[in-house]
């Protein structure tokens, strides 16, 4: 690969990790088949409220190739981890196989562990339960919640001002529980080499993972160590470890032998979270020229029967828009369903999908463009926590994006617009998602074979970390790309950052910076104290690295390698480690409000006669700091637009209100995007610099893409049909009472 | 899974041989599906792979022959089938994905089972299990109760609401096949129309195979002389899923008026629905969209919603007008 160190970064870059996925030689964690190793599948609940009066292993302990079966009576001590420890986050409260109770359909209830895959599901099918079932509590709507609301963010006085507002919006959205499908399912090898554990998994975070696994375990954390080579997607679900982790772990302590337990897709519909229900009030009150007077924002969320998860839905509210009046409030709901877990754009993604859902409203009750009553509210600081924005360019997204969509050509009359005999739907909205930069230590190393390793403790989702590492490298020390190797997803290497919150790339590139420049220096140091060396005795400020090479600064080519240098002086290799500052410790960053912004403008086409709708054109605009690799970049976009549309038009976890199962729970039943059902996608980056973004001013743009996106698919919906709905998806019944039905 | 034995068999007479108490095993894209979710728990698998129906020929009589074992992107992509049947080309190339549909066969096609939720979940008498008449007989249906957007609104009854999911069957309903059957007491044909079951009392019977009898081909009519064919399939997202409302739709319009018409329909019966009272709404009468809402209203005169499938009525006349208006559209 040739490329020049001055512009890596920012270049469209290909995936350094990409002809490992091509060829199928990436090792995702259930690729790991380790010597003696035996298959471990779970048996689940098939009841959503009850407690377990006998469980009969016996079948299945006769069952051909069965080793252990375990289950509440028999996995020996489990431990919940420490309430409030941030550096150790379990998706759910409770350990696994804890009680006797059954609190959700799909719970584990036993596993059984085999000699073959095969076996271990023959015997798991003839584990029998016998239950005191109760009914379930999993009514779909949470309206009938009635209990205290929490406050959240406040100021002025809102009641009064809503009260007298020339201009009302008062409407609820509702987001139904949308289950994450990344393609590799969640799996889990557990490996005991007498009391060092090693656990190959799925997981977006491996430092967290093995402060987790040790606490859950009651091992030193020095014992454990996790390793996530490759992760195919996650989308939030892989964040925190989940119950089937322990226990494919005490099941290899317990065998003595190497134990894989990979979930199918049935249960990842049950067992490893999913974004819970929202139900959000709306109100929104504007002087009759448009500018926000009071916003209000109200929601509930639902969550399981021991698990207080709080979808924070209200996280772009108060800083979105210059609104003097304003309150939040939310309450969470219990159901018996599996612990929530954050999706994609947690909070924010359902959460402005109802405010920009209700700013198009307002909009329309207004007769205003929906893109000047956004810029007629833009906010000048953060008027929630009174502090200025780092870097905020949202006036500029809604512009750039209304130029490049076309949306002056827009007329705004239900059924007005039409191409090749079907009617248009034209919609906006915007988009916002915080920015955060984590703790990060990174070591960079110069090899004695020519080659520079890159190693931290972060991981590689699937989104391009592996490159953004090497890009780092590669414009500090001129080293070419195909002689970099980056090594990551491992919890031995030093601490990295949780790949979640779009926090990576913001997070790494600073640790990786400081490393290389501190190699670097050692190597020139080195360079000039070594007998032999054609530098020997030049001063370190005259000295460069040109491509891997050590030269003064005033001279062309000839001079040493650095691999020349380390094997004059006899060393294998030199090293350093470089370390982010967080954003909450830097004194540039503490004081100011980090956030991303976006516009997403959508077209839809839609024929009133067989109430056929499809999205055909997406524009979106992104402000997410500089963009490091434009290439990977615009690939997370696109793919969240696609989200996108599932969101608005497809997704939908519903369950049986018998029994509380994900009826269903499978890629055919479960709706989503499909290649023919992608759009158009136009994705613009503005890439501007956050000045208090360290190295390079990237904020990362993993959630941002897919925020908006369903807002802008309603108002094109409503603009296409003259139907407003108000609850997603949008399905077809909700559109046959069009009233236009020729194109 | 249940432990099965395997038999592969060479030629028709071994099949046939093989087939007591066996099922055969062709694409096995439903029936694996099934096998491993232990709604289908078959004894003895006979694999037909091998057996030499995978032809498609034309016939003396200028209709056209089908083997049993012809995969369906085979027949989809067929110079014949996409010029004379392309109704049958367009209801195949709406199913499934590619990778099912080079897997799936004519033969099993015909005996695709539904994908009712409900039929492919555990019994009731086991805790959380449903009731399932056509998985288990007698056990009641938890779909009339459950979740039934996707579920049948004409051809049910009270024992069973579950649609019959395939696109090519609403085809061929409308070309008016037959299916030839080879069985211990020899050859025989059935009429499409009378090959599949409606639930009635008995939902667990869904055809009209004698125990032991082997789909061997399909035969489709001589194309009708001056005939334009249409398959619509309206459905959530735009691939890799069963229809909301689909229409195979025959016709031929002479001097303005409808002088030959077949129509069928699939996403809204519990069998490929051939729609009579469409046809007889239609025949003779001009081509216009009076008549297409005319024979839709019939189509749908007796429908029965459930209380999450209502909107399959309307979508289902709209459905039909439209393939109606395409059918019979002057080029």
């Amino acid at each position: 690969m040739s490329t020049t160190p001055a512009g890596i970064i920012g270049r469209p870059t290909p995936r350094i990790d990409g002809p490992l996925k091509t060829t199928g030689t990436a090792k995702y964690s259930a690729d790991f088949h380790i010597e003696g190793m035996a298959y471990a599948v779970p048996v689940i609940a098939s009841i959503a409220s009850g407690k377990i009066r006998t469980l009969d292993t016996s079948a299945a302990e006769k069952m051909p190739g069965v080793l252990l079966v375990l289950h509440h009576g028999n996995i020996g001590p489990l431990y919940r981890t420490v309430p409030g420890d941030g550096d150790a986050t379990n998706s759910e409260v409770r350990s696994a196989f804890e009680d006797d109770v059954v609190r959700h359909w799909g719970q584990y209830i036993a596993l059984v562990v085999a000699e073959t895959f095969e076996q271990a599901t023959a015997a798991a099918a003839v584990v029998k339960a016998d239950y005191e079932a109760e009914k379930p509590s999993v009514r779909e709507s949470l309206d009938d919640y009635t209990g205290e609301r929490k406050k959240g963010s406040h100021r002025g006085d809102f009641d009064k001002a809503f009260a007298s507002a020339q201009v009302k919006v008062d409407q609820t959205y509702v987001t139904p529980i949308e289950t994450h499908n990344p393609i590799e399912m969640h799996g889990s090898v557990a490996v005991w080499d007498r009391e060092q554990l090693t656990m190959f998994e799925t997981t977006q975070g491996v430092v967290n993972h093995r402060v987790v696994m040790a606490q859950t375990l009651g091992v030193p954390i020095e014992n454990v160590r996790v390793v996530t080579r490759f992760l195919g997607s996650g989308f939030g679900g892989k964040l925190f470890p989940w119950p089937h982790c322990a226990m494919s772990a005490v099941a290899a302590r317990k065998l003595g032998r190497p134990v894989k337990l990979s979930l199918t897709r049935k249960m990842m519909f049950s067992s490893v979270g999913y974004r819970p229900r929202t139900e959000q009030r709306i109100r929104l009150g504007a002087s009759s020229d448009g500018k926000l007077v009071a916003l209000s924002h109200d929601y509930l969320n639902n969550t399981s029967m021991l698990d207080d998860f709080d979808e924070g839905c209200a996280e772009a509210t108060p800083y979105l828009y210059s609104v003097a009046n304003l309150s939040v409030t939310s309450a969470l709901v219990r159901r018996n369903l599996g612990a929530p877990m954050y999706m994609r754009g947690p909070g924010a993604v359902p959460g402005l999908y109802a405010m920009e859902a209700g700013m198009n409203e307002l909009a329309d009750e207004l007769k205003m463009d929906p893109v000047k009553l956004r810029i007629v509210n833009d906010a000048e600081k953060d008027e929630d926590k009174n502090i200025p924005f780092s870097s905020r360019h949202y006036q500029e997204c809604l512009e750039v994006g209304a130029k490049k969509f076309g949306w002056e050509k827009r007329t705004a009359g239900t059924g007005s617009m039409k191409r090749d005999g079907k009617i248009l739907g034209w919609g906006m909205a915007g988009a916002s998602w915080v920015a955060t930069r984590l703790p990060c230590t990174a070591h960079v190393e110069f090899h004695s074979n020519g080659r520079v390793s890159v190693r931290s403790g972060t991981q590689d989702i699937g989104t391009g970390t592996y490159t953004t590492f090497a890009q780092v490298v590669h414009e500090k020390t001129g080293v070419p790309l195909d002689r970099i190797d980056v090594v990551l997803g491992d919890s031995s290497l030093p601490d990295g950052p949780m790949s979640g919150g779009s926090m990576v790339t913001g997070s790494v590139c600073d640790a990786i910076a400081k490393a290389s420049t501190e190699a670097m220096k050692k190597m020139l140091a080195l360079s000039t104290g070594i007998d032999g060396s054609p530098l020997k005795g030049a001063k370190a400020e005259e000295l460069e690295f040109a491509d891997g090479r050590i030269r003064k600064k005033d001279q062309a080519a000839g001079d040493p390698e650095f691999a020349e240098i380390l094997k004059l002086a006899r060393i294998d290799g030199l090293s350093a480690e470089g370390k982010t500052v967080p954003t909450w410790e830097d004194p540039q960053s503490k004081d100011k409000s980090l956030h991303s912004y976006g516009a997403q403008f959508v077209e839809v086409e839609w024929e009133p006669e067989i109430a056929r709708l499809r999205v055909s054109r997406v524009v979106t605009v992104i402000d997410a700091g500089r963009i490091i690799n434009p290439k990977a970049a615009a690939n997370q976009i696109a793919g969240a637009v696609v989200m996108g549309v599932g969101m608005g038009l497809l997704e939908e976890t519903v369950h049986d209100q018998r029994t509380g199962q994900p009826i269903n729970g499978s890629m055919a039943d479960y709706l989503m995007a499909t290649c023919a059902d992608s759009p158009d996608i136009d994705v613009t980056f503005l890439d501007h610099p956050d000045p208090v973004m360290g190295e390079y001013g990237a904020r990362g743009v993993g959630e941002i893409g897919l925020a908006g996106v369903a807002a802008a698919i309603t108002a094109a919906v409503h603009h296409a049909t003259g139907m407003r709905v108000r609850e997603l998806p949008v399905k077809i019944e909700n559109l046959l009472g069009a009233k236009v039905l020729q194109a | 899974m249940e432990t099965f034995s395997y038999v592969k068999a060479p030629n028709v007479e071994k099949a046939l041989a093989s087939a007591d108490g066996a099922k055969f095993i062709a694409g096995g894209t439903t029936l694996v599906d099934l096998m491993k979710l232990y709604v289908e728990t078959p004894k003895t698998l006979v694999d037909i792979n091998l057996l030499p129906l995978d032809k498609i020929e034309k016939l003396p009589d200028g209709g056209l022959r089908i083997g049993a074992m012809v995969r369906n992107s085979d027949l989809a992509w067929s110079e014949e089938v996409k010029k004379s049947y392309p109704v049958l080309s367009e209801a195949l190339l709406s199913g499934a994905s590619p990778q099912l549909r080079n897997m799936a066969t004519t033969g099993g096609n015909l005996l695709q089972r539904t994908r009712c939720m409900y039929f492919r979940e555990p019994s009731a008498g086991t805790p959380g299990g449903y009731g399932c008449n056509k998985r288990t007989p007698g056990t009641g249906c938890a779909a009339v109760d459950g979740f039934n957007r996707m579920h049948a609104v004409l051809g049910t009854s009270d024992k069973c609401i579950a649609t019959h999911p395939s696109d090519m069957c609403v085809a061929m309903a409308a070309l008016e096949a037959v299916i030839h059957v080879e069985g211990p007491k020899g050859k025989r044909t059935i009429a499409f129309a009378d090959f599949h079951k409606l639930p009635g009392e008995t939902p667990h019977i869904e055809n009209a195979l004698e125990a032991g009898e082997l789909i061997t081909h399909v035969d489709l009519p001589k194309p009708v002389e001056g005939a334009k064919s249409t398959y619509l399939k309206l459905r959530d997202r735009a691939s890799y899923e069963f229809a909301l409302a689909s229409a195979a739709v025959v016709a031929r319009v002479e001097g303005g008026h409808i002088r030959y018409i077949r129509v069928a329909m699939g996403g809204v019966g519990t069998k490929p629905w051939r729609s009579r009272e469409a046809e007889a709404a239609l025949m003779g009468k001009p081509a216009n969209e009076a008549a297409f809402k005319a024979a839709a209203q019939a189509a749908l005169a007796k429908a029965k919603p459930q209380k999450d499938n209502a909107f399959k009525v309307e979508l289902a006349k709209r459905c039909l007008v439209r393939s109606l208006k395409t059918a019979t559209a002057t080029a």
